[in-house]
């Protein structure tokens, strides 16, 4: 892993339209009522931090670890399925060489962690736990099982859409970006407050995969195309300290 | 843009695009794309991201080295057991950059709440307005419950000085909530206590 040259910054990064990202504090998902910051956010003018970021490359990714459904003693149970797609900015630019991490629930709805207490069944071949790094162009690749739906206590029979959760580095802090994948026509969108919480419909779309029957595999696995789009660059440079003044 | 439209990486022998099947899912509104929202980490974040290595910015034993840790608690005191902090910083000090280091560090909080990574103390930081901003690490919060990351910055309390003439902290933080974001010194490093909401609320900045 390397830290970019600081040569070449941008000034920033635009922010998502607005009615892009939900509201900290969202009463429908009840767990935002004790967490959510109170207080207005101050707005931060970018320094080197916020203008860099790490950059991890194939060292972080080991073989295989774009493969959710080998397990130690067999293949994972459920609908296998290829999630691929293409990372770029709000510009259209690809985002290579940056570290996708996914984890999910199990064909049956469960998470393989101590703090999950759903009776679903748990999957001795699956930790629903993977990652990969975005090609050249920014592509992507998984190969996993559908998740199951799950209920929680939110509110009265919540059921939270089949969804996997990623996590995204971009190229800099300011595009860090966890969120979620959900599947086409997820009969539970209605009721779920998290997917909700975004104001614009457009943007509550963005998050939904495309069923793609170019990436289904024959006789092996279904195809669910997810574009990610980061914040882009605004165009003006970052002047830092000391440097010559062009003007 | 127009490259979107089109799959990405078509495997050889697979069918050709087939427009009645194929949906891009980014929807274009004039010359940007939409950018995608930010959903919750949830409580399963551990399946993902926390791996025990990743709290180490520089190896244990690394010159300089020194653990900075923190609590983060929610709007009623409790302990937040279920987030993930992550700490970015740039070597800009004088110093040679240490072996091994990564800048990077992420610790998922203990049921107490408690985190913390072993790195070393950055140098002074390039600032917006060709200025210099006082030491610090750039900070995000992910938690159940926190629809967005929060993105904070740690400041070290033995830099009264630097804190004293930084851009963010001394100009645009109120006096009484800048306590919120400076570590204080311990035995092998910096300690910090976090509050999502509420009284002594940490300061959250908008990127």
């Amino acid at each position: 892993m390397t830290t970019p040259e600081p040569a070449g910054l941008p000034a920033g990064y635009a922010p998502p339209a607005p009615g892009t990202n939900a509201p900290l504090a969202s009463p429908a998902y009840r767990s935002t009522g004790g967490r959510a910051p109170s207080r207005p956010l101050v707005p931060l003018p970018p320094g080197l931090h916020e203008l860099t970021g790490p950059l991890f490359g194939a060292d972080r990714v080991r073989p295989g670890d774009a493969d959710l459904t080998r397990g130690p003693s067999g293949e994972a149970v459920g609908q296998r399925i290829v999630v691929a797609g293409r990372v770029v900015d709000a510009d259209g630019r690809p985002v290579p060489d940056t570290l996708i991490e996914i984890w999910q629930a199990n064909a049956s709805g469960r998470y393989r962690h101590d703090r999950d207490r759903w009776p679903g069944a748990l999957d001795p071949n699956f930790t629903g736990a993977g990652r990969t790094v975005t090609d050249a162009e920014g592509c992507y690749r998984f190969l996993t099982v559908r998740p199951g739906a799950y209920p929680w206590g939110n509110h009265t029979n919540a059921w939270r859409p089949a969804h996997i959760h990623v996590s995204l580095f971009g190229r800099s802090f300011s595009q860090r970006l966890v969120t979620q994948m959900y599947f086409p026509d997820d009969p539970l969108f209605f009721q779920d407050p998290i997917l909700g919480a975004i104001p614009d419909p457009a943007a509550r779309r963005r998050l939904v995969s495309a069923y793609d029957h170019d990436l289904t595999e024959a006789e092996w696995a279904l195809g669910f195309r997810w574009d990610i789009v980061l914040r882009g660059p605004l165009a003006v440079p970052f002047e830092q300290p000391g440097e010559d003044d062009h003007g | 843009m127009a490259d979107l439209e089109q799959p990405g990486h078509a495997q050889p022998g697979h069918a050709q695009p087939d427009s009645a099947h194929h949906r891009p899912t980014v929807m274009t509104s004039g010359a940007t794309f939409g950018v995608s929202p930010s959903q919750t980490v949830g409580p399963f974040l551990h399946l993902a991201l926390g791996d025990p290595d990743e709290a180490l910015v520089v190896p244990v034993g690394t010159v300089g080295g020194i653990w900075v840790r923190g609590t983060v608690t929610d709007g009623n005191g409790d302990p937040v057991p279920d987030a993930v902090v992550e700490t970015w910083q740039t070597c800009t000090g004088d110093a040679a950059v240490p072996a091994g280091f990564v800048g990077f560090g992420r610790c998922p909080t203990d049921e107490d709440g408690r985190w913390a990574i072993h790195t070393v103390k950055p140098g002074p930081v390039p600032a917006a307005g060709r200025r210099r901003a006082a030491p610090h690490l750039a900070v995000s919060v992910f938690a159940r419950g926190l629809l967005d990351r929060v993105v904070t910055r740690i400041y070290f309390a033995d830099e009264a000085e630097a804190n004293a003439a930084d851009p963010v902290l001394a100009e645009l933080v109120e006096p009484a909530r800048r306590p919120t974001l400076v570590a204080t010194a311990t035995e092998d490093g910096y300690h910090l206590a976090m509050r999502l909401q509420g009284e002594d609320e940490t300061v959250f900045f908008a990127l």
